[in-house]
């Protein structure tokens, strides 16, 4: 999928989750969103460092979502993954789930020749000091929704809006590593290669 | 008999939960399989299902606050809406 407004996406997400819960198979959505700025459950006022009014009239709209975490943004060049798996699949544990998506982005990163690792206490996977993929998840009867965004050709600017995840550290992104824009359609098909490889998963 | 409605394990050295939203109110009729309840842990959101159906008659743990797995969140008095 391309570029993917996120009210459309949430739609096909809650339809995806309800074929999930009935054993439909584990179905994973990569996509791109057009700027829009999104509430997790723990979303804290203090976190915008611009007024809501002035994102708005930037027409980027702002949601709230119910997924775990703080204030976040997603704008063109971030890859988007919706895994929306069965976790009674994979054992039935929120950390163990949160830990394979964030393998599945040092994993991918890897490829590209970057080193990003976890750290603990603070979920999402960095460079250095600096955060190059977010994860915020929801799971109802243990099928998962939400996901991980990986910065590929994301602007950063837009994270100067907000403070990603009520931290201070800054951002990066694969073509601020590497210095170059990033073939999206080859971070897709690798991304899709890591989740089938850490989730043991069959690709249809 | 009042049933508890109770944190359930959610992983491995994952000990507790914050509360986010409550879904349904002292007083109202919930189904079985209905979230009742939001809670949230590390970076995930998860909907704890009524697990009976019945009326809620308390809720324990308010949002924002903390409870451990195991914990009793609310009562809920097993039955039908009349």
């Amino acid at each position: 999928m391309g570029l993917m407004d996120y009210g459309k996406a949430w739609e096909w997400q809650k339809k995806t989750v309800s074929s999930v819960m009935n054993g439909g198979p584990a179905t994973l959505l990569l996509c791109e969103h057009p700027p829009v700025v999104t509430l997790g459950r723990m979303a804290k006022k203090e976190n915008f460092l611009i007024s809501p009014d002035q994102i708005r009239s930037q027409g980027i709209r702002i949601v709230a979502v119910d997924r775990g975490g703080d204030v976040t943004v997603h704008a063109p060049g971030q890859i988007i993954s919706y895994p929306i798996f069965n976790l009674s699949d994979f054992g039935r544990d929120l950390r163990i789930f949160l830990d394979q998506l964030e393998h599945v982005a040092i994993d991918l990163l890897q490829d590209f020749g970057i080193v990003a690792r976890s750290v603990e206490d603070e979920r999402g996977v960095w460079v250095g000091q600096e955060k190059i993929a977010s994860i915020g998840i929801g799971v109802k009867k243990w099928v998962s929704f939400h996901g991980m965004a990986i910065n590929g050709n994301t602007d950063l600017k837009y994270f100067t809006m907000i403070k990603p995840c009520g931290l201070d550290r800054p951002m990066t992104s694969l073509k601020k590593l590497l210095g170059k824009e990033i073939d999206r359609d080859q971070i897709k098909q690798r991304l899709i290669q890591k989740y089938a490889l850490n989730f043991n998963l069959e690709l249809l | 008999m009042l049933n508890r409605l109770i944190l359930p394990e959610l992983g491995e050295g994952i000990t507790k939960a914050t509360i986010a939203v409550w879904h349904a109110q002292p007083g109202e009729y919930v189904q079985e399989s209905d979230s009742v309840v939001e809670v949230v842990t590390d970076k995930a959101t998860f909907h704890v299902p009524a697990g009976v159906s019945g009326r809620i008659k308390e809720i324990l743990v308010r949002e924002g606050e903390e409870a451990p797995v195991g914990g009793a969140l609310a009562l809920i008095e097993p039955g039908v809406k009349p």
